[in-house]
């Protein structure tokens, strides 16, 4: 059932991904941050991808583009897992939001946002979920300090 | 006390916008939220007209502290995500980890695995419904519950040496094997827990003060919910019969016979007990799983995760340089990236890990269901009455370790 | 104070009176601590267990929570504080009245606990005053309970002088 599944999307979307492979088990699509909005709503709508389970991100510093931004998906239809990335660089980390496709984004993008800087154009809402007001930089990041501490009260003695 | 201190969050909405409300914050230190949720409530008298919640009180940093720790060490840091279900976590990663691998554990450990992440959900069913009543002021089921659910730390402190985050998952494997007389006292557990159960069912669920808070409160419809993203017991209050254990079995699920309870209308009383009837499954599996439990090793022989014997490390060279390796970088994971989820207490307990190759993982990212929930939790608060912004919030089980990580 | 008595004529006669009164208000206070708990993480699970059967600390007289910070004495902090929460800390220990005594939970309220990094707070003596500190991850309830029974004494050999120094 899901090699069918994975056959069909193959079919539609491989010429249109950079890269298209099945890793345990998984069908792993990598696209330009350009096409994300129309790949999800296509798997959405003609694949029955109804939730989306998360968004993340992984920053390879050194290598251009930094950050591959992830998503996973899920048909609770017919109980397949799909893992799109797409790729941004660090001088321009922006992709399109998924809040209009799934409410579910709403959270899972603010917490990409606040860890990995990333920006999700069409969310209205980016605060620090995570975090608080007030903390400088984005803590998952390869260059931040794990033991960089940015107390908002100053140390008592 | 005359410098004002910080306010750590931005709300959405401030406290004149319109005229006639009051805008409260309730939280981050209070008992309905649990400790670790700020709800910022624009109330019309009593009513909730907007809420604006904020998690993030317990970010303890967990990816960035995996990143530097090996493979194995990580292990206590799971351990405390859902630390009601503290069991659940440690396999999901330790499958995760596993599948990177190519690892295929024995039978007995998938026996055994199986039969403690039941008893750990039961942990947690326990904990979750027992605050929700304390919450709406039966103490007395509360001190059922609980009394049950010491009897099962107890009993897991037997097994693993601690009581609430037992790091007893191993990669391969597991830490240790059963100790003699471990699985009669289960089923002596498993006895006490209907005697305790049913007299919280006796107690609370035709009893007309419960029904009129829990009935009807906190509706969530099926599309709604899976639009939010919710899974476990909230979706399956929904009516919408999705369990991770059926759908796509891992662990020894397969072989085993349980129903997955449904709700009717996705309100607080369907959560309620939905949580109860999975709690009594979880029990039928365990009896099922304890009656056929293979003997066998505990821990897959291969010398890429598991340590060799004392009396191997005493005598051979390659044994010694085997413990040595593994004690200090801990097993080397192959390049790649893998997600794996299994059925948590609260829904889908994703691991998101990718790695390249070395002794610590570059990425792991756990996708929490508690965190996702409270994404979508505002929906339900809004609406009702603030008194009910307690069963609400209390029966959507948010686990603030698994929640902000 | 004045003294009604010259010290000269009744040499320690006040100071009987003062050392029992203190350990009158002593053994009140120790017996009927209502302590509120600020609760985060993995530690509340084992809060709730020393405070029900089979380990109990209405024995103690320390089982009634006040989860407001005027009512209550004892500031028991549960669990890992972060950063974020550490303005909340602060606020509800100002809150509080005297005589307030804080419990540092667990050893992520002690030190920090094992998390290292950017976001917890590494012990909670950095931000207020801790008065007992109950290491363990989590604590076993009987260590909670030796706790308790610790800051009672400390609680009993106190002075509690009628005008205290922050008023």
């Amino acid at each position: 059932m899901a090699a069918a599944l994975h056959e069909r999307v193959l079919a539609r979307w491989s010429s249109a991904a950079r890269e298209a492979v099945i890793a345990h088990g998984t069908l792993v699509l990598v696209v330009d941050p350009e096409v994300l909005v129309e790949v999800v709503g296509s798997l959405k709508r003609e694949f029955g991808f109804d939730m989306l389970l998360d968004v993340t991100a992984v920053d390879w510093p050194g290598r251009e583009p930094r950050f591959d931004v992830v998503y996973h998906f899920y048909t609770t239809r017919e109980f397949v897992r799909v893992r799109i990335k797409t790729q941004v660089p660090e001088s321009a980390p922006v992709v399109g939001s998924l809040l209009p496709l799934y409410n579910a984004a709403g959270i899972a993008e603010r917490e990409c946002h606040d860890m990995y800087g990333i920006e999700f154009r069409g969310n209205p809402d980016l605060r620090p979920i995570l975090l608080y007001e007030g903390f400088v930089g984005h803590p998952l990041r390869k260059d931040y300090p794990k033991q960089l501490e940015q107390p908002l009260i100053p140390y008592r003695k | 006390m005359s410098t004002p201190l910080p306010n750590p969050i931005r709300p959405a909405f401030g406290p004149d916008e319109r005229a006639g409300t009051t805008v409260v914050s309730i939280g981050p230190s209070h008992p309905a939220t649990h400790g670790t949720v700020q709800i910022v409530a624009e109330l019309s008298g009593e009513r909730i007209l907007r809420a604006d919640v904020h998690c993030g009180y317990l970010h303890r940093g967990f990816e960035k502290e995996c990143e530097s720790h090996t493979w194995h060490n990580l292990i206590p840091y799971v351990d405390r995500l859902n630390y009601c279900s503290a069991l659940i976590n440690d396999f999901a990663y330790c499958d995760a980890v596993e599948r990177l691998m190519g690892i295929e554990i024995t039978p007995r450990c998938r026996y055994l695995r199986t039969l403690l992440a039941e008893y750990s959900r039961i942990a947690d069913h326990l904990t979750c419904t027992a605050a929700t009543l304390m919450e709406l002021g039966a103490m007395t089921a509360f001190l059922y519950l609980v009394m049950l659910r010491d009897y099962i730390y107890e009993h897991l402190a037997d097994l693993t040496g601690a009581r609430v985050t037992y790091s007893f998952g191993r990669i391969g494997g597991l830490a240790r094997d059963l100790p003699a007389g471990w699985l009669e006292r289960l089923e002596q557990i498993l006895r006490e827990y209907e005697v305790f159960v049913g007299r919280v069912h006796g107690l609370v669920d035709r009893n007309r003060i419960f029904i009129d808070r829990m009935r009807d409160v906190g509706v969530l419809c099926s599309a709604e919910a899976i639009d939010w993203g919710y899974t476990g017991p909230v979706l399956r209050s929904t009516g919408v019969p999705r369990d991770l254990r059926k759908d796509t079995p891992y662990l020894a699920y397969a072989d085993l016979e349980f129903a997955v309870p449904v709700g009717i209308k996705g309100d607080n009383y369907d959560r309620y007990f939905v949580r109860m009837r999975e709690m009594d499954e979880s029990v039928h599996m365990i009896r099922q799983l304890v009656e056929r439990l293979p003997p066998g090793p505990i821990s897959v022989d291969d010398r890429r995760c598991t340590l060799p014997d004392k009396h191997l490390v005493y005598t051979e060279i390659e044994s010694l340089i085997s413990h040595f390796k593994l004690i200090s970088e801990g097993p080397q994971v192959p390049a790649g990236e893998i997600y794996s989820a299994h059925e948590g207490a609260n829904g889908e307990l994703g691991f998101y890990i990718v790695s390249t190759g070395d002794c610590m993982p570059y990425k792991l990212h756990v996708r929490a269901p508690s965190f996702v929930h409270i994404g979508g939790i505002h929906r339900l608060l809004e609406g009702y009455q603030l008194a009910d912004l307690v069963p609400t919030f209390g029966s959507i089980n948010m686990i603030g370790g698994e929640c902000d990580r | 104070m004045s003294a009604d008595v010259p010290a000269a004529r009744h040499p320690g006669a006040l100071e009987y009176l003062t050392t029992k009164k203190d350990e009158f208000v002593g053994w009140a206070r120790k017996f009927s601590l209502f302590p509120y708990p600020f609760v985060t993480a993995c530690c509340a699970m084992e809060f709730m267990a020393v405070s029900s059967t089979p380990y109990d600390t209405d024995r103690f007289g320390a089982a009634l929570p006040r989860f407001s910070p005027r009512q209550s004495d004892l500031l028991m902090v549960v669990g890992t504080i972060t950063h974020k929460q550490a303005p909340v800390l602060r606020r509800v220990y100002e809150q509080m009245c005297e005589p307030k005594w804080v419990i540092a939970f667990g050893v992520c309220a002690t030190s920090g606990g094992f998390y290292q990094n950017y976001a917890t707070l590494p012990g909670i003596d950095r931000i207020i005053p801790v008065d007992l500190y109950i290491p363990g991850c989590p604590p076993r309830p009987e260590m909670v309970i030796d706790g308790i029974m610790k800051l009672q004494n400390r609680i009993a050999h106190d002075r509690h002088p009628i005008i205290t120094d922050s008023f």
